[in-house]
């Protein structure tokens, strides 16, 4: 394994640590979809994008939002990693006054624009590479869309027009755990064929382990070289990944883990780096 | 007081097309979006000279109000228009979380509000658009009287930073003589009375400037007010006249519920509590006909409002 690879790995299993921590302290939110996208955001903002942490309005920075905005603690901890607020603040997650609010805010640095309710994301997304190819900046525009929240009609509102914009500067991601509140997307609301749905909305789709670094990096990479067409990552992902008790379980996409649960998952991922470490 | 003149005759939605090709001018910045309604809404002006800056985005209102969002977010001034149902109704959620939330720089301007859309009937005949925005942190709204304040409001909203709903008709509208300059957030007294005040907003200010004049005639002598803005509501003026007239009469195209009659007396039973009447459709739909028949017969008209007036000041 590449040393780069390595040590994204390395910071996947750190931000996963800092997820299952500010979760146990704020006592509500989603560790299923954070742990799920965990490397995806780690891939974004730690190699694939262009971003100043001390500049967070840099007029040429690649731009990221979390549509699927309940999965926001793996963002939050990514930004604190890269520098955009003292870690401190992590423990601050969903308490009154806090910088970090239950759902993104604009008031967060790093934070584009606030998300939450479901389904707005891509059309955000679409208007900033509108604005990008307007402004004649090269920068980039990564949305990260939940499986189940593909179910919202104004996300294939976006679909259709971003490809009838021939956005090219627009790459999204779908955290595909296949499971979302209510049980598995098969049984509350089938999301498949997801390939063809999107590849007849005009877009390049490009499917890969949502957890392999390697594969991620490369499907990132690829997107890059797509011309004429926006393109979508469906990133194959585990509910709750890296946490065994966690991992495919409905009931971890909207419940914070006790205190006893917090120091086995904590224990889990602390093997998970010692493997890591040793893979030299 | 001097005679008021209705000089000429507009669409709103004229004024509004021809001023986005102004600001197209002056402004690089200024990005326009439609849903399909461009020939409408009179969009179509400004996609005609600035193409590049011109996106249509389809029957998809709910992509429109967000993708917006996305261009403000990048600082671009954008005006989104379609008509005032779909803007306010169907987009609502994109409007309130991703527009309002983050304060971008979004202006919505819709057409066709209130029952003078006419044969189209109750499906497009926006009433309840100013109390859907009117609850939104940031929004502000203004509903035109006529051509040229329609202009100015355009204006405005393009000068000041963040969220504006802008209210246009479908109908031409007569252009009311010796306006005050157009000031966001202060109404003014349009013609001054003693006995009664009738504030009004939009095409209403026109029929009860009619209304005015016969009730004065009746010896009823009768102030009007037009208050363009409706968020933020202009407190002191209302504060002030709540102290001086003991009956206001409220006029709007709009549902009584959540429109101009509630900011209004949300100021007054705060200040001075004295008798509210409203002239409005009352919790209930329009229908099909043409734009003056259904003035008339939702009691909208210069008639009825001066009949509701005279009723009004004798209780």
């Amino acid at each position: 394994m590449n040393q780069k690879v390595k040590n994204l790995k390395s910071k996947a299993t750190e931000i996963r640590k800092l997820i299952i921590k500010m979760l146990t302290e704020a006592k509500s939110g989603h560790p299923g979809g954070s742990l799920s996208s965990t490397d995806i955001i780690t891939c974004l903002f730690f190699d694939v994008m262009r971003h100043k942490p001390d500049d967070p309005n840099w007029a040429q920075r690649d731009k990221f939002h979390l549509s699927k905005g309940h999965c926001c603690p793996a963002v939050y901890a990514a930004l604190s990693l890269c520098g955009y607020f003292p870690k401190e603040e992590l423990m601050t997650l969903r308490k009154l006054g806090s910088l970090l609010q239950g759902h993104p805010d604009k008031k967060t640095p790093g934070i584009e624009v606030a998300s939450g309710s479901l389904g707005q994301g891509l059309s955000v997304c679409l208007g900033m590479a509108l604005a990008n190819r307007l402004d004649k900046i090269d920068s980039r525009v990564y949305c990260l869309m939940g499986d189940g929240e593909t179910q919202e009609g104004n996300v294939w509102e976006a679909a259709m027009a971003s490809a009838h914009y021939k956005l090219d500067n627009l790459c999204a991601i779908i955290d595909y755990n296949r499971f979302q509140i209510d049980g598995r997307t098969e049984e509350i609301m089938n999301l498949e064929p997801i390939v063809n749905k999107w590849e007849s909305f005009g877009w390049h789709v490009h499917q890969c382990d949502g957890h392999n670094i390697d594969e991620l990096l490369e499907a990132f990479a690829e997107a890059k070289t797509v011309k004429f067409k926006p393109t979508i990552i469906i990133a194959h992902t585990v509910k709750g990944k890296g946490v065994s008790f966690m991992e495919h379980v409905v009931n971890f996409h909207g419940n914070a883990p006790s205190e006893k649960e917090c120091e086995i998952a904590l224990k889990e991922l602390e093997d998970i780096e010692k493997d890591e470490s040793g893979l030299e | 007081m001097k005679e008021q003149v209705m000089s000429e005759k507009l669409y709103a939605r004229d004024v509004y097309g021809k001023t986005l090709v102004e600001l197209g001018k002056l402004d690089p910045n200024v990005v326009v979006l439609d849903a399909d309604l461009s020939g409408s809404t009179r969009t179509s002006f400004f996609a005609k000279e600035f193409p590049e800056r011109f996106f249509n985005f389809g029957v998809a209102e709910q992509g429109m109000m967000a993708t917006a969002g996305g261009l403000a977010s990048s600082g671009k001034i954008v005006f989104a228009s379609t008509f005032a149902m779909f803007a306010t109704a169907r987009a609502l959620d994109q409007v309130r979380n991703t527009i309002c939330y983050n304060k971008l720089n979004v202006k919505i301007v819709a057409t066709h509000s209130g029952v003078t859309v006419g044969e189209d009937g109750a499906s497009h005949q926006a009433l309840e658009d100013i109390s859907f925005f009117r609850s939104i942190p940031n929004m502000r709204i203004i509903v035109p009287c006529d051509g040229p304040e329609a202009r100015s409001a355009i204006l405005t909203a393009h000068k000041e930073e963040g969220p504006f709903y802008i209210r246009l008709g479908r109908s031409k509208i007569p252009t009311l003589e010796s306006k005050k300059e157009f000031s966001l957030g202060k109404g003014y007294i349009v013609k001054e009375g003693s006995d009664l005040v009738i504030i009004a907003c939009g095409i209403l200010v026109n029929e009860a400037m009619q209304a005015a004049k016969t009730l004065d005639e009746k010896g009823i002598s009768t102030a009007v007010v037009n208050i363009h803005t409706i968020k933020p509501i202009d407190v002191q003026l209302i504060e002030d006249l709540s102290k001086r007239f003991s009956k206001i009469l409220v006029c709007e195209e709009h549902q009584k519920i959540g429109g101009l009659f509630s900011a209004v007396a949300e100021v007054v039973v705060g200040s001075n509590p004295v008798l509210m009447e409203s002239i409005s459709v009352n919790d209930k739909f329009g229908q099909s006909g043409p734009p003056g028949e259904l003035i008339d017969f939702y009691g909208l008209s210069a008639n009825s409002i001066a009949e509701k007036a005279a009723k009004f000041i004798r209780q």
